[in-house]
Formats: structure tokens, sequence, C-alpha cells
């Protein structure tokens, strides 16, 4: 999904051993092939060290575990151990082949072990002293036997229902890390959390690297995955929640790109697609990269907006692609059709893509990441959101305001320039925007129904345009078989603006010298 | 004894090397067998350091492991069989020594 971001972090995990001795040292990482994780573990997880995944039951931890396993021995040539203490080979492989994954063939290409651990106190008699030597031996000839660089125990906690000498046990767990470290095998274990406790043996004393923590809750209906990294040592890490989703892609966690604000930005125009409103940008258009906002009440033009933005692209050459959450790609381009905008021949052409889907079709966190990966698999030079109020439907506004950040983030790193259209209720104002996530927009453009005299008119203003002079004025635009028109500024004597008839009146008026400005009223 | 048969116990112990407790272990059970199953019974050793693979072949984790192959069903017991009793328990080896 993301081969050039893959392709670094491999580059960088074999980069250890160098830069001994100068001072300190960064840890080295082996990174997870996990789409969103080597991001926000800034390369993967420790190298040669055990890490701890915990979370409840169901929570997504052995599948997260043969990812890295799988991704590991397909793409960084790094053969693994798998060794379960609770499932099955057969049901590691009906339940990997659930995210595309064919562990049989891995095992036959022997990039993969799969080994079974099966424990029950009641065939068991203890009579006398004994250690925990035969796992050793036995995960040991596993590593050897494939040369695996990746080793996954789950869970290991397992041995404590099996086995009743708890003080051995966990004598033996401390020599089965120190274990692991010494045999240079980047490891996966996992543990199950036990209310309060990370996990229900304390295996995170042992693990004193890095320790992940997944959680699956409920919320409004639907299920959403939460993973969090509650330590990882001598790295930097975002402490916060992030969403994270398992499909049939395997596990994607969000962010998946988190560049933060370091990204480039350009000094290239692209064009609105709207003559007139280059102009109130002087002349040009957006900056490339650009993040723009329209919002308004119902009817007030802003996925005819859309549409032309959509239209020059395509004009240009470029690729657009339309994420329409409130009508069908048929409904769009008939509608669009009415006011002279021709999509039909950018659809057949390619270079216009309109992926319509109800927003409560997915959860939030599915939306985002069918977003990445469509915008990642196609490359457009511009995206089209209609409307990103929609999302509300299946979010919180805190959460929807989280996604929005990490996609306008995930954009201006490929410097695709983006229009987000959004819904405004009637009565609020102006400025008001239902998601308060103009704060993370560069451009923002309110249009609305001005109704004065009887008569309704469309204005469009600039409220905000980083980095740019722009026009403060409001500005009356036309709807008409030929799309969306701004209209000249017409002002009157005392300076004000005359809009609608009182425009058209105004500017006769002008032509005119002055006379006759009464006959002219009510004409368009 | 039924039948007149005389039964075969044939038991395995899995070790890793000469350890302390490998090396108990076979003494507990060579004495214990002399003791109750006197002519009737075959030890194998299986040293895992020199055939790791039976690890994961035979399901071995923990260090020693006797198992019983014969009679079925196969039974397990694990630790250095200084536990007597527990020992003849797990291999049900006390019914058998029943003078009926």
């Amino acid at each position: 999904m993301t081969p050039r971001v893959r392709r670094h972090t491999a580059a960088s995990g074999k980069r250890r051993g160098n830069g001994n001795g100068s001072g300190r040292r960064p840890l080295a990482k082996a990174p997870t092939g996990i789409a969103g994780l080597d991001e926000i573990t800034n390369g993967g997880l420790p190298r040669d060290r055990p890490t701890l995944v915990c979370g409840g039951a169901g929570c997504g931890k052995t599948l997260l575990a043969l990812e890295f396993l799988v991704r590991g021995a397909l793409e960084y040539d790094e053969p693994g151990v798998f060794l379960s203490f609770e499932e099955t080979p057969e049901e590691l492989v009906t339940n990997a082949r659930s995210l595309g994954f064919d562990l049989e063939r891995l095992s036959a290409r022997r990039r993969l072990l799969l080994d079974y651990v099966r424990l029950e106190r009641a065939e068991l008699t203890e009579a006398g002293e004994y250690d925990l030597e035969g796992l050793f031996v036995r995960l040991g000839h596993a590593i050897d036997t494939i040369g695996a660089k990746r080793v996954v125990l789950d869970t290991i906690e397992r041995l404590f229902s099996g086995l009743s000498d708890n003080f051995l046990l966990r004598a033996e767990l401390d020599r089965l890390f120190r274990w692991l470290k010494a045999k240079r095998v980047t490891a996966i274990v996992t543990g199950e959390r036990d209310g309060e406790r990370l996990t229900r043996h304390g295996l995170e004393e042992y693990v004193s690297d890095c320790v992940i923590l997944l959680d699956q809750r409920v919320l409004e209906q639907s299920a959403t995955r939460r993973l969090r990294i509650l330590k990882y040592r001598g790295s930097a890490h975002g402490g916060n929640e992030m969403p994270f989703l398992i499909d049939d892609h395997g596990v994607s966690v969000l962010p998946i790109t988190s560049l933060g604000l370091t990204h480039q930005v350009s000094t290239a125009h692209v064009a609105t697609g709207v003559a007139g409103l280059d102009g109130m940008f002087g002349k040009k258009g957006y900056f490339r990269g650009n993040s723009v906002l329209v919002s308004g009440t119902a009817g007030t033009g802003k996925s005819s907006l859309a549409a032309h933005f959509a239209e020059a692209a395509c004009r240009r050459g470029e690729r657009c692609l339309y994420f329409a959450f409130e009508e069908s790609a048929s409904q769009i381009t008939r509608n669009m059709r009415s006011i002279g905008i021709d999509l039909e021949p950018w659809l057949r052409r390619d270079l216009l893509r309109i992926h319509a889907q109800r927003p409560t079709a997915l959860g939030l966190e599915a939306h985002l990441v069918a977003m990445h990966r469509l915008i990642e698999e196609w490359q457009p030079r511009v995206v089209v959101v209609d409307p990103v109020t929609n999302m509300i439907a299946v979010g919180s506004e805190i959460e929807v305001k989280a996604m929005l950040a990490r996609l306008i983030d995930f954009m201006k790193l490929r410097q695709i320039t983006a229009l987000f259209t959004s819904l405004t209720e009637g009565g609020g104002a102006a400025e008001r925007t239902d998601l308060g996530v103009s704060s993370l927009m560069d451009v923002w453009m309110v249009v609305g129904n001005l109704e004065t005299n009887g008569e309704r008119n469309r204005t469009l203003q600039i409220v905000k345009a980083r980095g740019m002079a722009h026009s403060n004025q409001v500005r009356e635009f036309v709807m008409n078989d030929g799309g969306i028109a701004l209209v000249d500024v017409s002002r009157r004597a005392d300076g004000s603006v005359a809009i609608g008839s009182a425009r058209s009146a105004q500017q006769l008026d002008v032509r005119g010298g002055g006379r006759q400005p009464r006959r002219q009223r009510g004409s368009k | 004894m039924k039948n007149g048969a005389r039964r075969t116990w044939r038991l395995r112990l899995y070790v890793a090397g000469q350890t302390p407790k490998s090396i108990t272990a076979l003494a507990n059970l060579k004495r214990l067998c002399e003791a109750h199953l006197a002519g009737q019974y075959h030890i194998e050793v299986v040293d895992l350091v020199r055939q790791p693979h039976l690890a994961r072949r035979d399901d071995i984790v923990v260090l020693p492991t006797l198992v019983r192959q014969l009679p079925q069903p196969i039974r397990k017991i694990i630790g250095d069989l200084s536990n007597v009793e527990r020992v003849l328990v797990g291999l049900d080896v006390v019914s058998h020594d029943d003078p009926e």
C-alpha cells in the first residue's frame, strides 16, 4: 500500500550497527510493515528486543503479531517463528487468510514456522522440580531451522494456567526474555489484559523497551479499535490513542502518516475553476497542496464550486478524486450538466473518479483508511470531499476533526490540493462551521444566500487564505447553464456594494449616466 | 498379573544434557521402576540437546518430562520425579500392583 515508505524504512532498518562510538546511539528498529505503525513508532519495534502487545480478548493482538511476521518475511527478508499457546496452526492459517495472508505458503517456503504448545494442567502430573528448558530448546531449534529474525509468543501467559509453580515460572520468564535478546531476534510477546492490570501475570515487568496496548470498545453501536504506545524506551512516541482497523488488507493504524507540520509548501498555483474567483486570490487561485473549505447552507452552490474545481483539474490533465457522501456519481454528473459543467468526458478518460458512499456505510476509521487507500493507489493531484459534514453521522466532533487533520496532513505530504464542502445549519453565523474544522484549512470560503428586497442572491466571501493576498469583498455570483460566474462589483455612490437587481440597476445606471434606474428594476 | 501376560511399560524420559535435574530424574525413575515394575519396563532417554527437533514433535516444553508410551493412553509427568507417590499415581502403577 505504501511501497515508498516501506522501502525507506527497510533501508534504514538495515543500518543497524553503524554510528557506534559517537555519543548516543539511537535505538535500532525493525519495521513492522504494518500500515501506520512504523510511522507512529518512528520506524518500527526495538530491533533484537521483545515488545509486549497487550489487550483484552478479541482486541487483535494475535493478528497484529501475525502480520508483523508475515510482513517481515515478505518485505524485509526476516523469517519468523510463531509460537502459539492458544490457537492451533490450522486456526492461525484460517484467521490469517481473512487478512489476505497465506501462512501455508510461507511455511512451505521456510519463511515462517508455526508451532503450537499445548499445555493442560489436567493432563500433566507434577512430581518434583522442573524448568522450561524444553521451551528454550524448542524455540531455539525453530529459530535456527529457518534463520528467524522475528519471534512471536502468543500468549506465553498460558504457562501459568498449565503449570503450578508460579515462582519458578517468573524466574524462567525472566531468563526467556534475556535469552531472546541474546538470540538477537525482534520479538512480540502478547499478554491478556486483566481489569486494571496490563497483563494477568505482569509480563510488563519483563519487557522494558516497548509496550503497546490494544483496546476495542463499542461507541455508538460501532466497534472501534484503539492502539496506544504506553512505553517506548529511547524513542519519541505519541502517547495518544490511535484508531486502528483490521480488514482484508491486514492491520492499519491511523494516522497512516503523522508528518506533523513539516511538509514542504508550494508556491505554485491551482486554478479554482471559476474565472472571477481566481482574481480574488490575486488572479491565480489556490496554492498547490492547499486545503480549501467551502461552507454554506443548503443550496448555496458548494457542490457546484467543487465541480468547477474538479473540472478545471481534469482540463489541466490532472487526476481528480471526488468523494461524494451525499449523491451518487450519476446524480452529480446530471446535476452539474444542468449548470453547464460536463464531467462525463473526464470520467470516460479516467481523469475523474467519483467515489460515492454513504458515510454510515462504514465507521470513521474505515472511511479514512478507504480514502487513504484510494488516494495512495490512484495518486490524484486534486481531491474533493463533498460534503465533509456528513462524516459527523459516523463520529463525534472531536473524532471527525482528528480524522480530518490526518487526512489533510496525508494529502499535504503529497502536494494534493483538496477541497472540502461543509454544510452549515441555517440561521447560524456565516463563519460558523459545524465541525470547527476551519482552523485546519488554508483557505476558507463562505457561500450564502442574501435575502433582500424580495429576492435571494448568491454571495461568496473569502474568510481566510493563508499566505495569499485576497479580496475582502463579499462578492455576488450567479449560477446558470454556463456554471458559476462572479459578478463584477458594483458600488453605490456611498461606497456600499450593490447586489442582485440593485446591482443590475446600478450598472445600468453607471453606464447610462445616471438615468432610468427605476425601469430596469426586476430584470436579471 | 491378569491372563498371565506380562505388561510392558514403555517409558520415555526427556532431558536436556546432563543437568542435576536430569541426573536426579533418571536415578529416581530407575529406582522406582525396579521397585514397582521389575522386569516389565523399558526406559528410553531422549536428550533434546542432541535431538532438538523432538521437542516440537513430541510437544515438550517442561524438562524433565516423563512420557508413558505404553500402556495406552499416553501420560505425562513432569519434574525430577522426586515425589514418588505422585509419579506412581501419574503412571497409574499403583492399581496394577494390587495383589488381586
